[in-house]
This record gives structure tokens, C-alpha cells and sequence, in this order.
């Protein structure tokens, strides 16, 4: 560990033991015991998470819901216990996983300032000191000695957030703080940022926005299934953000179209019939599978006089990615009524389609076509994201 | 838990702004506010005097037996309290351990220090009945400070203890109810302890080993009557030892599982 640097985590892993039985309690533990069973199933939100924040770096988070950024946090924050690997804090640090943390409706909102000034680590001098400040800059001076309670949520998160910026720690964590407020607060958050940029301080922001990370971040992360896709260059981080979720809209409309003609499917599938081998499906049967991953097509027919076939494999605008034919490849005849085709995905995460063709002697006259397929879903492999473009082509260097 | 920053200057803060918290939220909307933590020992003693002083007639042989039995009601209402609060502490700010990281053993002390803020309010209206009742203080009585202490720690360590089971088993609140009616028949509150020897010796000697009978017990000796029955009037030699050897070892038991497991409260509650 460097002088310069403000974190360092490295190989961090965190798993929760998540109950299956609804209840928590002795009966159910005995029970188990009894069984034999172990009554809860684990959940690795983190795995083998290294990375190293230097002082004076605005540092962005960024990752779709449930990729494990609140869980990364918290284990910065000290809140959970990693199960494996470290996290080492240089400095004083104060996390924001929430604002007004400790706040209580039945307390005056005076009361609050200091209970939750108290769990941010100040003293009591140092409060009454700034007190008259915090109380300023949320506008709320008649409001002072009222419960809570009687607050609007907007009043609330004006008054955590007056104190939050009191916070003179070394490290800061903010999360998602954003995503509140109206305008004018919002206004106030972006002073706030560029203040603590200008003051180089050291500030880790988990963040949606993507306008946010390129402002004020200089460098960032991105988080996906518990593990870092990349970090680096801010903006780096937020195209490849943006391009997954684009990527996850668009399969889901096209989800939705291709809903639209399972009858139709239906009736091809009785002429002859193309299954896509794949452990991973979604819930409509759409196989998954990984960038990389060998594809695998069984195709049947009931016809006698099949002696060659051509498979398409087409992106959502229907496109021709790949489409080879068992003639154009130099294969012989067919005699029987099955093939198999097996192909390598080196292409960009979204969803394809197989479609096929089947053919007579000399791959003249087509005896049949699927023109509806069979759809499937190339998910991200962490190892492809490297590389920018449809495909993956052979290729070298020579200097 | 590092033991040089167990009361370090933020923690300081930190509990008393709790305790504080605690104690205004306690009576919210009551009417009568604080005046409940007076009240209600009170009442309860009203109730179990006329029963067992005039009814069963059983303290007929001790001198200022009223008396004795407000102390002894008064003691136990707080060791029923602190363990209590303290079982329930971590769970209720479940909230809190979520969002942000300080030392959990804060939340258990702070919720044994309203307990103890009542218990204080409490001995104040005792020392009132014995100055009404004619009791002679002298400078023994003082003794009562060390042995208050004895059972803070007592009260203390079983409150960390529960607590930190409490986060895994959600039962143990009520198994704790249930064993502290039948620790409160089991130790010599509504009843003198003569009773008991006169009865059987060997039940005598059982109970008064108890952390709680013991100190029960010595603060009426120290406070009220020659006529409470001490551990040292039971049983002899080392025994009378035995109530601080449970003390230190739940002590110790606690602080070493509350240690253990307080890393994944967070992530428990």
C-alpha cells in the first residue's frame, strides 16, 4: 500500500447465507439439524473484487440493480465482513448509504441534527458550532423544534443532506444521494460535488447517471454479476453501461415480437423442427448462452429427399451474421433426416436467430424453409468486452 | 472491539446522544411522561403488599418488611428491564447497523443505561420509604454502591449475551420472558428467605446463589435490616464465592460471542 492510496481491496468475495424456511428461529434450526439440511442457500453478490482508489480520485461505481454495488459499499464502509480477501481504508471515512441515517420521526428536528451528526462521528461542540449553518443551508430555521414527522420528505432530505456536507471525513461514500430531491436540490448536489472535486478529496460515488460519472468521476467502475467488467477511463465505463442496457431493452422488445408469433411457430414446428441445445433458459424457453460458447442446433425433418442444409444465424434487424450451407461448405450428400450444427458465437452480446433451409440434390430446390427459427440470447462474456464491433475475426499484429 | 476505544471521545457522544434518544422516546404522548418509571414499582409494590403482607401475612417476623419488599420488587424490575431492552437492542436498530458501521456494543450499553437511569429514579423513592419508615442509615449503607455495580455488570453481561443470540434466534425473547417468571419465584423477593431454610436447607442454599438473591439480599442487609439473610449466613467457606465466579463467566462468555458474531449483524438483522 502506497502512501498515495485511499483504498485498496483485493480478491474481495462476499456470500450471504439467505434462509430458505420463512422464519428464523431455534424450531427451524433444530429441525435442520435434524434433517440434516442446511436450511439456507448462498448468494455471492461479490467475487474476487480487486481494485485501488488513490487519494484525490472522484471514483464512480457504476452497474445495473443487483450487480452488487450496495454490497461493494458496504463492505467498504465496514458494514459487512468480507468472507475472503481484503479491503484497507487509508484515512477517516463516512459513508452516505443513505441520507439521514438514524433520523426518527418522534424527535424534533434539532434532536435529529445531533443524533444523526452523533452517528457521523462528530462531537457535541463541533455540532453546536455548525448547527446554525446546517440549519441555514436547509432553509428550515421555523421548523427547528417540530417533530419530524410533520416534515415533507423533501424538508427531510434537505435537512440530512445540509449535515451530510458537514461531513469532513477523508473518504467519502456517497450513494446514489442523486436520485432525490427537486431541481434546486439537485442544484445543490452538483455545487457540493464540484466543491469536493476542486478540494481533491477522496470520494467513491455508486451512481445511475452516467452524465454524473463523466462530470465529476476521473476514473470508474463498472460492476456486473458480483464481478469488475472494467474500470478506467470514465467514459469508457458509461458507453459500455449504456451499451448493456440498450442491449437489455432491446431484448426485451424483442421478446415481445417474437411472442407475437408463437402460433405460427407452432405450425412450422410440425414440418420439421431445429432445437438449440442450452443448459441456461429464459422463462419462455429462449436459450441463453455466453459469448464464446459452442452453439448447438439439432435439426429433424420428415422428408425423404434432403441431402443438403443451410443454416442463417441473423441479429434482431435480421441481418446475416453468419449463414453457411452444408453444400457451399463441400459436405456430401445427406442420406438421413438429422443434422447437427455446432458454432462458435464470437459475436456482440443480443439476441440472434437460427433459421434453416433444407435442400435437395446439389443444394438445388428447396424442399423446405424455417422462416420464423429459433431465437437465443448471447449474453456477455467478461472476457469479449474487450473488443468493440458485431464479431470476433481472426486476427494478428505485425510490427 | 479494540478495548482502548471502547469509550473513546465519539463513542462517548455517540452513546449519550442514544441513552438520550431512549429516554425522550420512552413516554412519548404519556401524560404523566417520567412520572410512569416511579409509578409503576409503586403500583406493582402496592399490590403484591396488600397481598403478601396483609393477606398471606408473610413477612411478620422482619423488620420493616414494606420496605424490604419495595427494594427488592424495585432491584428486580431493573434486572428485568436492562436484560430485556438489552435483548431486543440490536434487533430494533436493525435499521441503523444496516447503514452505517460503529461499534454494536454501543447500542446494548445504551439500552441497559435507560434501565439504569429508571433504576436510579427508583432508589430515590425507596430511600424515601426508609426514611419515612424509621430506618437508621450509617455510613455501611454506602455499600449499596458496589453492590448496584455487581448487578449492572450481572444485568450487562446477560443483555450481550442475549442480544447477539437474539439476532440469530428470534425465540429467545420469549424463552427469556418465560424464565424470568419463573427466576422471579425462584429468587426470595416476595418472601423472606428464613422461610425457605426453615422448609428445606438444601433449596435455601441453591437460591441464594444466584447472582440476583445475593445482591438482593446483602443491599436490604446494608440498607434496611439485620434480618435479610446474606449468601454468608447459607453457606460457607469458598461457596459464598460462587455468585461473582457466574458473574465472570457469563462475562466472559458474552463478550467473547458478542464479539464473534457482532462482524455479521448487519447483514443478520
Amino acid at each position: 500500500m502506497t502512501k498515495e492510496t485511499a483504498i485498496k481491496v483485493q480478491d474481495l468475495t462476499k456470500t450471504f447465507k439467505i434462509p430458505i424456511e420463512a422464519h428464523s428461529g431455534l424450531k427451524q434450526k433444530m429441525i435442520n439439524t435434524l434433517k440434516g439440511r442446511k436450511g439456507y442457500r448462498e448468494f455471492t453478490p461479490l467475487k474476487n473484487i480487486s481494485f485501488e482508489i488513490e487519494k484525490g480520485d472522484f471514483y464512480g461505481i457504476v452497474g445495473r440493480n443487483g450487480s452488487g454495488k450496495s454490497t461493494l459499499l458496504k463492505s467498504l464502509a465496514g458494514i459487512y465482513t468480507p468472507n475472503n480477501g481484503i479491503v484497507q481504508i487509508n484515512g477517516t471515512l463516512v459513508p452516505f448509504i443513505e441520507l439521514g441515517v438514524g433520523f426518527n420521526p418522534e424527535l424534533s428536528g434539532r434532536e435529529n441534527v445531533f443524533l444523526n451528526g452523533a452517528l457521523l462521528g462528530f462531537g457535541r461542540k463541533q455540532m453546536e458550532e455548525m448547527y446554525d449553518k446546517i440549519v441555514d443551508f436547509a432553509e428550515l430555521h421555523d421548523f427547528m423544534e417540530e417533530k419530524l414527522k410533520n416534515y415533507s420528505s423533501g424538508m427531510q432530505v434537505r435537512l440530512a443532506f445540509s449535515i451530510a456536507i458537514r461531513a469532513d471525513a477523508d473518504i467519502l461514500l456517497l450513494d446514489e444521494v442523486l436520485a432525490v430531491g427537486d431541481e434546486a436540490f439537485q442544484r445543490k448536489c452538483n455545487d457540493y460535488f464540484s466543491r469536493l472535486k476542486k478540494n481533491r478529496k477522496t470520494v467513491i460515488l455508486v451512481t445511475h447517471s452516467m452524465d454524473a460519472v463523466q462530470k465529476y468521476c476521473n476514473k470508474a467502475l463498472f460492476l456486473d454479476e458480483g464481478q469488475v467488467v472494467f474500470s478506467g477511463n470514465p467514459r469508457e465505463v458509461a458507453d459500455l453501461y449504456t451499451k448493456q442496457n440498450d442491449i437489455i431493452y432491446a431484448n426485451s422488445v424483442t421478446h415481445d415480437v417474437t411472442q407475437d408469433h408463437t402460433s405460427e411457430v407452432i405450425e412450422k414446428k410440425a414440418k420439421y423442427t431445429m432445437k438449440l441445445n442450452a443448459e441456461k433458459k429464459t422463462k419462455d424457453g429462449t436459450a441463453r448462452l455466453r459469448q464464446g460458447d459452442m452453439a448447438e442446433l439439432d435439426i429433424e425433418w420428415p422428408y425423404k429427399d434432403v441431402r443438403h442444409v443451410g443454416v442463417a444465424f441473423v441479429d434482431e434487424l435480421g441481418k446475416d451474421i453468419f449463414s453457411p450451407a452444408t453444400f457451399t461448405d463441400g459436405q456430401p450428400d445427406i442420406q438421413g433426416n438429422k443434422l447437427r450444427y455446432r458454432v462458435k458465437l464470437n459475436v456482440s452480446p443480443g439476441t440472434y436467430t437460427f433459421r434453416s433451409v433444407l435442400a435437395g440434390e446439389g443444394g438445388l430446390g428447396i424442399i423446405d424453409r424455417d422462416t420464423t427459427g429459433v431465437d437465443l440470447i448471447v449474453e456477455r462474456n467478461s472476457k469479449y468486452t474487450r473488443y468493440v464491433g458485431v464479431t470476433y475475426l481472426e486476427h494478428e499484429w505485425k510490427a | 472491539m479494540k478495548l482502548s476505544n471502547v469509550l473513546s471521545i465519539k463513542n462517548q457522544v455517540l452513546l449519550r446522544e442514544l441513552v438520550v434518544t431512549d429516554f425522550k422516546l420512552r413516554y412519548q404522548g404519556s401524560a404523566l411522561g417520567y412520572a410512569w418509571s416511579v409509578l409503576k414499582p409503586l403500583f406493582l409494590f402496592a399490590i403484591l403488599y396488600i397481598v403478601f403482607d396483609k393477606f398471606l401475612r408473610l413477612g411478620r417476623d422482619i423488620e420493616h418488611f414494606p420496605v424490604y419488599l419495595l427494594t427488592g420488587i424495585v432491584l428486580w424490575s431493573f434486572f428485568t428491564e436492562a436484560t430485556t431492552n438489552g435483548l431486543q437492542s440490536i434487533i430494533n436498530r436493525g435499521a441503523l447497523i444496516r447503514k452505517i458501521n460503529f461499534p454494536k456494543y454501543i447500542i446494548v450499553i445504551s439500552g441497559t443505561i435507560s434501565s439504569l437511569i429508571n433504576l436510579a429514579i427508583n432508589l430515590v423513592v425507596v430511600l424515601v420509604f426508609i426514611l419515612l419508615n424509621g430506618v437508621e442509615l450509617s455510613w455501611w449503607s454506602l455499600l449499596v454502591i458496589p453492590l448496584i455495580i455487581e448487578l449492572y455488570i450481572f444485568a450487562l453481561a446477560i443483555a450481550f449475551l442475549l442480544a447477539a443470540l437474539n439476532v440469530k434466534f428470534r425465540d429467545i425473547g420469549y424463552l427469556w420472558d418465560i424464565f424470568l417468571q419463573a427466576a422471579f419465584y425462584a429468587t426470595p423477593i416476595l418472601y423472606p428467605l428464613q422461610m425457605v431454610i426453615k422448609e428445606s436447607e438444601l433449596a435455601a442454599k441453591l437460591m441464594i446463589l444466584n447472582p440476583a438473591a445475593q445482591i438482593i439480599q446483602d443491599v436490604r442487609y446494608v440498607l434496611i435490616t439485620t434480618d435479610a439473610v446474606r449468601i454468608q449466613d447459607v453457606v460457607e467457606g469458598w461457596k459464598i464465592y460462587i455468585p461473582f465466579v457466574i458473574i465472570v463467566v457469563i462475562s466472559v462468555a458474552a463478550i467473547l460471542y458478542f464479539r464473534r458474531t457482532s462482524k455479521y449483524f448487519a447483514e443478520l438483522v
